[in-house]
């Protein structure tokens, strides 16, 4: 059927109105030899949606690289899992961009419930949140409003459920204005015996739907706000977003693990975007068998639903679990127990079919594989853009400034002053596993059970993006992403072993968003290859612009590593006076979409330098090594504001200074950057001496950061106001 | 020795708390739905947000069986410890004086405080020195200790203010930079700063395992404080 035989049909019009094509809709038509009913098109118009379909981005996706020697658990799975000293540690990041430009505190809320589910439905317990925001430049009122909110709202549901939030980073660019970023990730820790798959298996068994009542929020939530543009129209979809419950959900974990723990369930999903249709589908497909729901059996929070609100509903802290029929009353029992309600709504069928019935009338039937695998996928049209994309910010550091107020005027931005106001606003130490927690070092650290050697190991966990070099090179940014990941999981002494990324681009039907996605799906795969990790898992988020166009290209990278002791880490500052103070890696900076350019007023476009993989993994290595032999006590990588923010920052930790004397003293070497693949290190000097590659600059101690050049140039600042330039500079936006 | 730890839907801090008492004694929970102690010797009421701390922290859990309970089991001179949400439930079940407000920075508050013990003797203190500096981190949204002047002036009176905040480090703004009380009788001690948070050098401190530890030593010195 052609589109325009399609445009005869009476359902095309409602079938736009859901954001599906028409020559979607005719496809529809076509695979199941008729119109669909309203129920069936709900269902379709979710399941066929970016959100849910990944229908741009699915053949882009394929270029990475998603086996390793430690997978557990891989892509296609509620979340990805690496095997570390003998447990599983379950990881994925997710975002929940438009809910939450619409209503910050729920949106990020509900943004980390949803991704607590997704680690909770494989049987691991959540262990700690990471989370990555963007926002338009906080001198901007409703910048700060979505800032404040989300932060608390992020707050309210981590710190609720009794799960650290470790670790994080927030960016502020005009190109987010209008449309946020809310990135969270979740760690969580299993039995690798006990990992629960979503594949529904068995005919026969049962379905049982447990957690809260299903209502009307979040209806449409992954058609109406996930796959399309924002507008002016935003605040009429305030009623698509959810409304988190953490108390229901903190009740749902305990219930879910004691479950697993028993041995109740066959396989378990979480429901998520699109709701009850995506987890029933989804669970069908991965098992290769039919469903029947009765939406009648579903405990409904308003009268009068439809059987079709009912299957789209996006309620949140619900779970769908397949049980075989002798076990039924005692999962029905757990729930019970946990104050959570349960109900049997359905069961696993033989063929294929998805059948949603009230009562005995069936209201929908259509085959499971046309629901979840008959999507088109597009090819995207890729072009680079013939001129730059982002205008150039406004600038507000004069170029005359000399070193010392620019390094000054630096540390205070927003960018990169002390994160401080924010981290505050999160338990960061519950469950008793926090051995690093924010600003005290690069990367989270999380000790493990100890071991039969009466060791302690520990993971790692970072995350991090830098949109503003991905929009001047998006396959070099993308890939130093990946590497500034790495390198702050060796800052600490582990080793990477997997990563989930979350992908928020603009609309990919426009060229230069196409090029932009593609060459950072390049960029990562890259850093993958080269570090030997997998992607786990991850997301993608597109339809990111507003008014004023796209946001810049974000690819945001987390990242899980290993460490074997947890005694043996780091600290990012330094520690104590009389260390050596040296440099690794093969670090070439530049000033090309660094922060300092974006202050003078520059919008982020130029040529980025190419870089030496090789030698950037062996600087890793020693760094790592080094901090795990105990020869290297302050290790910090040199990342946005280049290398004089980081010598500022390891001052400002401890309120150690340091003299150091560098080659030379332009603006690119003190403040260009080339993230990931530049340290700061220090320790005993002998100790510094042995590292392969460090080049020693100088001595801590004194109250002063001293910055000389060869040819007898130098500067100072006193450590207390590097302190109180950092403590300023967020809290300026959030007093 | 045995330390039962109450589990309320919605405890966070339970599992810590259960961890905490097992580096000094053995350590059980008790779900909130019983309505004995299981004989324990002590009883912890750990933090957390019980009953996603609807209406306000802690009015909820106080109604629980099992504080009907932990109110019997203190009345007759029982060791009862509240953390945080635990000091909340238990100013709500009247066993503790005063009241637990928002903090005055109206924001959630997690950071490391140094906290100066007022009252050494208690069963949770009796490890402890009047004087001493304990660097214990607090993480609340509601953890401003509140109470009349004249409740105030009767507690200094009668040596019930436990814990203060070190001078400067007082985090939610609390009267008399107050961060921990006990009953009358001594056995009862509630606290918004986490104990259990600060048993292990490898986690940021070991300061806070003197609370458990000092179950041992002033478990039977109940009614002779004060």
């Amino acid at each position: 059927m052609s589109a325009q035989q399609a445009e005869s049909l009476p359902g095309v019009d409602r079938a736009v109105e859901l954001g599906l094509t028409k020559p979607e809709y005719a496809r529809i038509v076509e695979l199941i030899g008729r119109e669909p009913n309203e129920v069936e098109l709900a269902m379709f118009s979710l399941l066929w949606s970016e959100h849910c379909a990944y229908k741009h981005s699915k053949k882009v996706l394929r270029r990475l690289p998603t086996e390793g020697d430690r997978l557990l658990m891989g892509v296609g799975e509620n979340a990805g899992a690496v095997e570390v000293a003998g447990l599983a540690v379950a990881f994925k990041v997710e975002s929940h961009n438009h809910p939450s430009a619409v209503e910050p505190f729920q949106g990020a809320a509900t943004g980390v419930g949803g991704i607590l589910r997704d680690v909770i439905a494989l049987g691991a317990r959540p262990i700690a949140m990471l989370n990555s925001l963007r926002f338009g430049h906080p001198s901007s009122p409703r910048s700060r409003w979505l800032l404040d909110r989300a932060v608390a709202g992020i707050g309210h549901y981590g710190n609720s459920i009794g799960v650290a939030t470790v670790g994080g980073e927030i960016h502020f660019d005009p190109s987010y204005e209008s449309n946020c970023l809310i990135n969270a990730m979740c760690v969580g820790i299993a039995d690798p015996n006990r990992l629960m798959r979503c594949a529904a298996t068995g005919v026969g068994n049962r379905v049982i739907l447990f957690g809260a009542l299903t209502g009307r929020d979040g209806i449409g939530g992954a058609s109406v706000l996930a796959s399309a543009e924002l507008g002016d129209d935003d605040a009429d979809k305030r009623p698509t977003v959810q409304i988190g419950d953490p108390f229901a959900e903190k009740k749902v974990l305990e219930a879910s693990l004691e479950l697993i723990d028993a041995d109740l369930l066959v396989a378990l999903q979480d429901l998520g975007a699109a709701g009850l249709t995506s987890s029933a589908s989804e669970m069908a497909a991965q098992g290769g068998v039919g469903l029947d729901i009765d939406v009648a059996r579903v405990p409904l929070r308003e009268q009068g639903m439809e059987p079709f609100e009912i299957m789209v509903s996006e309620s949140q802290e619900r779970m769908l679990a397949i049980v075989e029929p002798s076990k039924v009353a005692a999962v029905l029992e757990v729930c019970e127990r946990w104050e959570l309600l349960a109900s049997d709504i359905g069961e696993v069928t033989e063929g294929d079919r998805m059948r949603i019935l009230v009562g005995d009338d069936v209201v929908g039937d259509i085959p499971v594989t046309t629901l979840v695998d008959d999507c088109p996928l597009y090819d995207l049209a890729p072009a680079p853009p013939e001129q730059g994309l982002y205008p150039a910010p406004p600038a507000d550091l004069p170029d005359e400034a000399d070193h010392r107020d620019t390094l000054v005027a630096l540390l205070g931005g927003a960018n990169i002053a002390s994160r401080r106001p924010v981290f505050q606003q999160y338990d960061q130490i519950v469950q008793a596993r926090t051995v690093r927690r924010p600003d005290e070092a690069d990367a989270a650290v999380l000790a493990l059970p100890v071991g039969e050697d009466g060791i302690r190991p520990a993971i790692a966990v970072s995350i991090d993006g830098n949109a503003r070099r991905v929009a001047a090179n998006p396959e070099g940014g993308a890939l130093e992403a990946v590497l500034e990941c790495a390198a702050n999981l060796a800052c600490v002494g582990a080793e990477p072993l997997g990563l989930t990324n979350c992908l928020n681009f603009g609309n990919p039907e426009k060229p230069h968003v196409a090029w932009q996605l593609i060459n950072s799906v390049e960029g990562i795969a890259v850093g993958c290859e080269a570090l030997g990790i997998p992607v786990v898992g991850g997301n993608v988020s597109l339809y990111n612009e507003g008014p004023d166009g796209p946001i810049l290209p974000t690819p945001v990278i987390g990242m899980v590593g290993e460490m074997p002791d947890a005694t043996k880490s780091s600290s990012s500052g330094f520690t104590t006076d009389g260390q050596a103070v040296a440099l690794v890696g093969p670090f070439v900076p530049n000033l090309v979409s660094s922060e300092l350019a974006a202050r003078r007023g520059h919008a982020p476009q130029g040529e980025l330098p190419s870089l030496d993989i090789g030698a950037v993994i062996a600087a890793h290595h020693a760094v790592r090594d080094g901090v795990r032999s105990g020869a290297i006590q302050t290790a910090h990588d040199i990342s946005e504001g280049g290398l004089g923010v980081a010598l500022a920052e390891c001052t400002a930790v401890a309120g150690v200074g340091c003299e150091v004397t560098l080659p030379e003293f332009s603006d690119a070497a003190l403040f260009g950057e080339s993230p990931g693949q530049g340290f700061v290190i220090a320790g005993d000097p002998a100790a510094i001496a042995s590292i392969p590659g460090a080049r020693v600059v100088g001595t801590t101690g004194g109250g002063d950061l001293v910055v000389s050049a060869e040819d007898g140039a130098s500067f100072s600042v006193p450590v207390a106001e590097v302190q109180a330039a950092r403590d300023g500079g967020l809290t300026a936006y959030l007093p | 020795m045995r330390i039962g730890v109450v589990r309320f839907p919605g405890s966070c801090d339970e599992v810590d708390a259960l961890d905490a008492c097992a580096m000094v004694a053995d350590s059980e929970l008790l779900w909130h739905g019983r309505t004995d102690l299981d004989g324990v010797d002590a009883v912890v009421v750990p933090g957390g947000f019980s009953y996603g701390d609807y209406l306000r922290p802690g009015a909820i859990a106080r109604f629980s069986p099992v504080m009907k309970a932990v109110a019997d089991f203190a009345a007759e001179g029982g060791p009862v410890l509240g953390i945080c949400n635990g000091f909340q439930v238990l100013c709500e079940a009247g066993l503790l004086p005063g009241a637990l407000l928002t903090n005055s920075g109206l924001r959630f508050l997690c950071k490391q405080v140094d906290i100066v013990v007022e009252r050494p003797g208690t069963p949770w203190t009796a490890d402890c020195e009047a004087g001493e500096r304990l660097s214990i981190p607090v993480k609340h949204m509601s953890g401003r200790w509140h109470a009349d002047e004249a409740t105030v002036a009767e507690l200094e009176a009668e040596g019930r203010i436990v814990f203060r905040y070190a001078p400067g480090d007082n985090p939610n703004g609390s009267t008399a930079d107050v961060a921990g009380v006990c009953s009358a009788g001594g056995n009862v001690v509630g606290l918004m700063p986490h104990p259990e948070h600060a048993v292990d050098a490898l986690t940021g401190s070991a300061d806070g395992l003197k609370l458990f530890a000092s179950i041992l030593n002033g478990g039977d010195r109940v009614g002779a404080a004060g």
